[in-house]
């Protein structure tokens, strides 16, 4: 069964006088533990796909269904609570909490969200930290550490509570090439090891490459899927 | 919830300079009021203290209609026996009463033999009144306290102006009830300093002398004083004596009693209320102050925060949680504003008194001020602070809840 069905998905934005239409009728199926990247030049449409796609906004017209759950009939707290127990996000900016510490913002999500007990969050935190390489760095805050060093905290952030998908919008945008590559490999490390869906967006046609399936978007239109041997049948 | 403490603490450490000149204004304003309320309040209550424990007594019982021409000290409305006898076994059931004083007051002449002056008499039975007004006996600032028949206390001023001294004899003349004129010698005891407040600069003279000067033959009384046990359960008890009172009615139906505490008898009841009105005031300044600076405060740092706001949304952080947290953060400014308020309070009020600040008040001279800081002022002030603070922070905690965490997000 397919993690994400979009059915003729669009959405449209009201700029003052003008209607926008972000996105076309996209319709598209990506299945559990893919390793998926939106691919399009600035403005196609990436970043508001992945926003409907997280239950951060709705779509104005279609059906979006993530993980069995029809998020169009969402309200703003069960999105809320959806995003929680379903998605990670990883972003451009890292957005780590800079008062808390590496290990205190990987277990933010288990402690202010899942409220998870304490044994076992202790676990789960230090099995990410062990496994995004970040142990020694864990008592350090946000702006004692390294772009890439971020990414990867956002990384064990986004998959600390074993969401069954996780979002990335343009996570190497910030990044140099070396540490790029690295951030996408440890992501797919993490997509074999838990079995996660990682989608994220990207207009770095190296980075795309990494990617299993790619989808390119054009004007807020769906203009292609390339399958490199991943999941997804969209 | 220690979490939501832990993540608010540290936003305020984030700002130091910030959060320092907030919870400093905030402290700075409960000093205020705190040192404010400490020395108006303990003025108020030695003012009080004062009018009622040498002069007044903490509640007065009279002839219904006296306290209307009290000016004039009218003799045919003083209470006759019965009412009195009445009144008195009365007074003695009362096991909220500590004692009481019958008085009767008059006017009349006071001679040195050389000037005639007019003067104000209370007389009393010494025992009584010194254990009603137990503040009397020490006004005598020359000679002795001691009031035997014959003997009279006489106000500083009158003593002053009239060039007498403890030991001359002086004559007192008073006009009788039925308009007859009558004498008598007395030997001056003792001088008493004048206080501010009606009886201030009455003399005293011994019950016996002052019948036989009004050539009363019946045990007439113009008042009684009374304190109680408790001075903070004045008012319950006025209206329970007033009630008593109220069933003793005369032949033609009408109650024989009135009853007054001190605030009806004394006008520094008016300069008590403005104190009490002066210090609302103060208190409203210090919300004031709370509200803006706290609300200044959280308005800023929601929208420092946009994009961490919109971070924790997208995580997954119920709306209810983001409120809690920047709740919190006014909460903790409150408390320590409060805390360091309190404390720098209670260490300036020691000074305060270790100072020993004198100060005149109407007759009377070097009085010194005593402030006490009251743990229940401590206590309201403190909650004050910190309730207001919640409340301020309520509409920037609010805002920061309900943000979209796709506007959030791209919020640069």
């Amino acid at each position: 069964m397919s993690l994400i069905v979009a059915e003729n998905v669009s959405k449209d934005y009201q700029t003052g006088d003008d209607l926008v239409r972000a996105l076309k009728g996209l319709s598209f199926e990506i299945e559990p533990a893919s390793f998926v990247s939106f691919v399009g030049p600035s403005g196609s449409g990436k970043t508001t796909l992945l926003n409907l796609i997280g239950c951060l906004d709705k779509p104005t017209a279609g059906k979006l269904t993530v993980a069995s759950t029809d998020v169009l009939h969402l309200d703003r707290k069960q999105s809320a609570s959806f995003r929680g127990s379903n998605i990670g996000f990883i972003f451009q900016d890292f957005n780590l909490i800079p008062v808390l510490t590496v290990y205190e913002n990987i277990e933010y999500p288990l402690l202010m969200v899942q409220n998870m007990p304490a044994a076992e969050r202790v676990q789960q935190v230090n099995a990410l930290l062990k496994a995004v390489d970040m142990t020694d760095q864990k008592d350090k805050f946000p702006d004692q550490i390294s772009g890439g060093q971020k990414q990867r905290v956002a990384v064990a952030r986004a998959l600390v509570t074993n969401p069954k998908l996780v979002l990335a919008d343009e996570p190497t945008a910030n990044l140099d090439h070396k540490t790029a590559y690295m951030v996408i490999e440890l992501m797919r490390k993490m997509r074999d090891e838990f079995g996660t869906t990682f989608i994220f967006s990207t207009h770095d046609q190296k980075i795309v490459g990494e990617a299993e399936i790619i989808f390119t978007l054009e004007d807020g239109e769906l203009k292609g899927k390339e399958n490199k041997g991943g999941g997804g049948n969209g | 919830m220690g979490n939501l403490f832990k993540i608010a603490t540290r936003n305020l450490l984030r700002y130091k300079r910030r959060t320092l000149l907030t919870a400093s204004l905030i402290a700075i304003g409960v000093v205020f009021v705190l040192v404010f309320i400490s020395v108006s309040g303990s003025f108020k209550n030695m003012m009080i203290g004062e009018i009622t424990d040498s002069m007044i007594g903490h509640l007065q019982v009279h002839r219904k209609g006296y306290v209307a021409s009290i000016e004039t000290l009218p003799l045919n409305l003083n209470l006759k026996a019965g009412a009195v006898a009445k009144l008195e076994t009365l007074l003695k059931k009362q096991p909220e009463i500590e004692a009481y004083s019958p008085r009767i007051k008059f006017g009349g002449m006071f001679s040195n033999f050389t000037e005639t002056s007019s003067i104000r008499l209370t007389a009393v039975y010494p025992e009584k009144e010194y254990r009603t007004t137990p503040l009397l006996p020490l006004r005598v600032i020359e000679g002795s306290n001691e009031l035997k028949p014959g003997k009279i206390l006489i106000p500083e001023l009158l003593a002053r102006g009239m060039k007498v001294k403890v030991g001359d004899s002086v004559v007192i003349v008073a006009t009788n009830q039925d308009g007859s004129v009558n004498g008598k010698q007395f030997i001056v005891a003792g001088i008493l300093k004048s206080v501010t407040g009606p009886g201030g600069r009455d003399g005293y003279l011994h019950m016996d002398d002052a019948r036989e000067i009004l050539r009363m033959e019946g045990n007439e009384i113009s008042e009684f004083a009374i304190r109680l046990k408790d001075f903070g359960k004045l008012h319950g008890f006025s209206e329970k004596l007033e009630g008593l009172l109220s069933t003793e009615l005369n032949q033609q139906g009408k109650p024989i009693f009135e009853l007054h505490t001190w605030e009806k008898l004394s006008p520094f009841f008016n300069i008590a209320r403005m104190i009490d009105m002066m210090t609302f005031f103060i208190k409203l300044m210090l919300i004031a102050i709370v509200l803006t600076s706290i609300m200044n405060v959280m308005i800023m740092a929601v929208y420092e925060r946009i994009r961490e706001i919109g971070t924790i949304a997208a995580i997954g952080t119920l709306p209810g949680k983001i409120l809690n947290m920047f709740v919190i953060e006014g909460f903790c400014l409150g408390i320590v504003g409060a805390l360091t308020g309190a404390i720098a309070g209670i260490v300036i009020v020691f000074i305060l008194n270790l100072s020993k600040i004198t100060f005149d008040f109407g007759q009377q001279k070097g009085l010194i001020l005593q402030a006490n800081v009251n743990p229940m002022d401590i206590l309201l002030i403190s909650a004050t602070v910190i309730v207001v603070s919640v409340i301020a922070s309520l509409q920037p905690a609010l805002k920061a809840s309900r943000m979209e965490p796709i506007k959030a997000l791209r919020h640069v």
